[in-house]
């Protein structure tokens, strides 16, 4: 789908932990219907980008800005019902919760919540999608690895967000899973949904992301296509050193 | 049929006072006075996990201000069994908020400072500011009326809990015991839906209290506030099993009976127990009666 107006806008986001400034002046666009991936090193701040854009921490200065609203000042459950939802870089579903009721919780308390008969049809219909559907009454202790990501997409799923925000969703699939994930998530994109993205897999940047941020400590050091930003000389520089 | 279930047991409840001598009247009273206070207790330290040690502070409000205002002030037991819950609630909110960032066992040690606090507090302003140091709840009622009177909270307890296990309150409740992190990225006002539910259980122990104000004619600071009381209502719903809405129910009858034999037979040494049958709870049954029923039921369907 051809992307459309500006959905979301990060403007000189900066976050300091103490000295260290863990993201410095970073801005970018994202656009309605475009797959975004924020990509760099280990340690450059995409993480704590992501952290910052849901809540779960605070800027020290900058602008994070949704169809208008400022999200900067708000905390993880107001950004969450204006319609940005996550998964998190180390999986975390809800232990003593059914498969379906974790589904249910992403429903529940969004900016379109549901609840009842109608959000349990909803989020049986999410589970049939993500071939999950026939485990939805088992504990989650029952869930495969790969299982327990798809559940937690479809708990951010659940909420149909506005921006969905993927933290190394792909992280730890062996090679055969990493392919139905890469399929899943270029279902998502071909559906149209927005989607930021960080993560390590080249072949999944190549294949889903519509641009790239690359950072690099802290700062961003491209921006464009994955073609484009991955044969940029600096890219190379920061992903290989010196040469 | 789980309706005309309940209904049989209420009415079975209902007529205890008729067909009981002075002896099982009171020692039914005081279970009643337990299942209201540990049902309610578990609504909120249930899915939270939180463990509040502060009923005995609530629950000592609704007491000391039935004596107060009946002593002092010439109130009527009913403005003050009114008034008790409301004033608890509005503390149990002041609590909520200055406790919304503790977590784990910083919130046990708040709640059983705060506990300690009321009662010395109100103690000190007894002695210096009041006069007397105790305070005289005279009324008409019978035993048998303080157990209708607390079987009725019990039920609207009951009631409350059923319809928050299916509300969206009690669901975010259990994502938070469940998640914190995950609670407050789904949409959950996590700090508020905690506030809430700490205020419906001193709302609960307040009135408890001050319905059992006229058990004790003779109302003392360091009675009513006491922090014995705060461990026996959690000691109870962990007995009973805190996942179930009638968990603490089947942990409060055989507690109060053992409690009732323990104190008889050891009136010096209550405490050791106390301390004691923690200790075995947790170590043998952590999941109370209804979780080792449920994992019975379990490995008898395999």
């Amino acid at each position: 789908m051809t992307p459309g107006d500006t959905i979301l806008r990060v403007q000189n986001l900066t976050k300091r932990f103490g000295g260290l400034v863990a993201v410095n002046d970073l801005s970018f666009d994202v656009r309605e219907h475009e797959v975004m991936g924020i990509i760099g090193p280990n340690g450059s701040g995409k993480s704590t980008t992501m952290n910052l854009i849901s809540g779960a921490l605070k800027a020290s200065s900058g602008a994070i800005v949704l169809k208008g609203a400022d999200l900067t000042p708000l905390p993880p459950h107001k950004i969450a019902r204006l319609g940005v939802a996550r998964t998190f870089q180390l999986v975390r579903i809800l232990p003593k919760l059914t498969v379906l009721e974790n589904v249910i919780a992403g429903a529940a308390f969004s900016h379109k919540p549901r609840w009842g008969a109608e959000a349990e049809r909803f989020a049986s219909d999410l589970l049939d999608r993500l071939e999950l559907g026939d485990k939805k009454d088992l504990g989650v202790d029952a869930l495969t690895y790969i299982d327990q990501k798809r559940l937690e997409l479809a708990r951010a799923l659940a909420s149909e967000p506005e921006v969905l925000l993927l933290d190394e969703w792909l992280a730890g699939l062996n090679p055969s899973e990493l392919q139905i994930g890469i399929a899943l998530i270029a279902d998502l994109r071909s559906e149209g949904r927005t989607i930021i993205l960080v993560e390590h897999v080249m072949d999944a940047i190549r294949s889903l992301c519509d641009r790239c941020v690359v950072m690099n400590s802290g700062t961003k050091i491209a921006e464009g296509t994955p073609a484009e930003v991955l044969s940029d000389a600096e890219v190379i520089r920061a992903y290989l050193g010196e040469g | 049929m789980q309706n005309l279930a309940l209904g049989g047991l209420l009415l079975a409840a209902a007529v205890v006072p008729l067909v009981s001598d002075g002896y099982w009247l009171s020692i039914a009273t005081t279970a009643m006075m337990y299942i209201a206070l540990s049902t309610s207790w578990a609504l909120f330290s249930g899915p939270t996990h939180l463990i509040a040690l502060s009923t005995g502070a609530f629950f000592g409000i609704g007491g000391y201000m039935v004596g107060t205002g009946m002593s002092d002030y010439e109130q009527s037991f009913w403005t003050m069994a009114l008034i008790a819950p409301l004033v608890a609630t509005a503390l149990a909110l002041l609590v909520g908020l200055a406790t919304l960032r503790l977590s784990g066992v910083y919130f046990v040690i708040f709640t059983l400072g705060l506990a300690e606090m009321v009662r010395n507090l109100v103690s000190w302003v007894q002695n210096n500011f009041l006069g007397s140091r105790g305070l005289y709840v005279l009324t008409d009622f019978t035993e048998a009326h303080i157990y209708w009177m607390l079987l009725a909270v019990a039920a609207v307890v009951f009631l409350a809990g059923s319809w928050l296990n299916r509300s969206r309150l009690g669901f975010a409740l259990r994502i938070i015991g469940n998640d914190e992190e995950v609670a407050r990225h789904v949409g959950i006002n996590t700090a508020w839906s905690k506030v809430i539910l700490f205020m419906t259980t001193g709302f609960f122990a307040a009135l408890v209290g001050a319905i059992v104000a006229p058990r004790y004619s003779y109302i003392e600071p360091n009675v009513v506030f006491s922090p014995e009381l705060s461990f026996m209502v959690v000691i109870m719903a962990l007995l009973g099993g805190v996942h179930r809405l009638w968990g603490p129910l089947v942990g409060v009858i055989p507690f109060t009976l053992a409690w009732e034999a323990i104190t008889v037979s050891f009136p010096n040494s209550t405490t050791l127990f106390l301390g004691l049958s923690f200790l075995l709870i947790v170590y043998l049954i952590p999941h109370g009666f209804t979780g080792l029923f449920e994992t019975m039921l379990g490995r008898m369907r395999k």
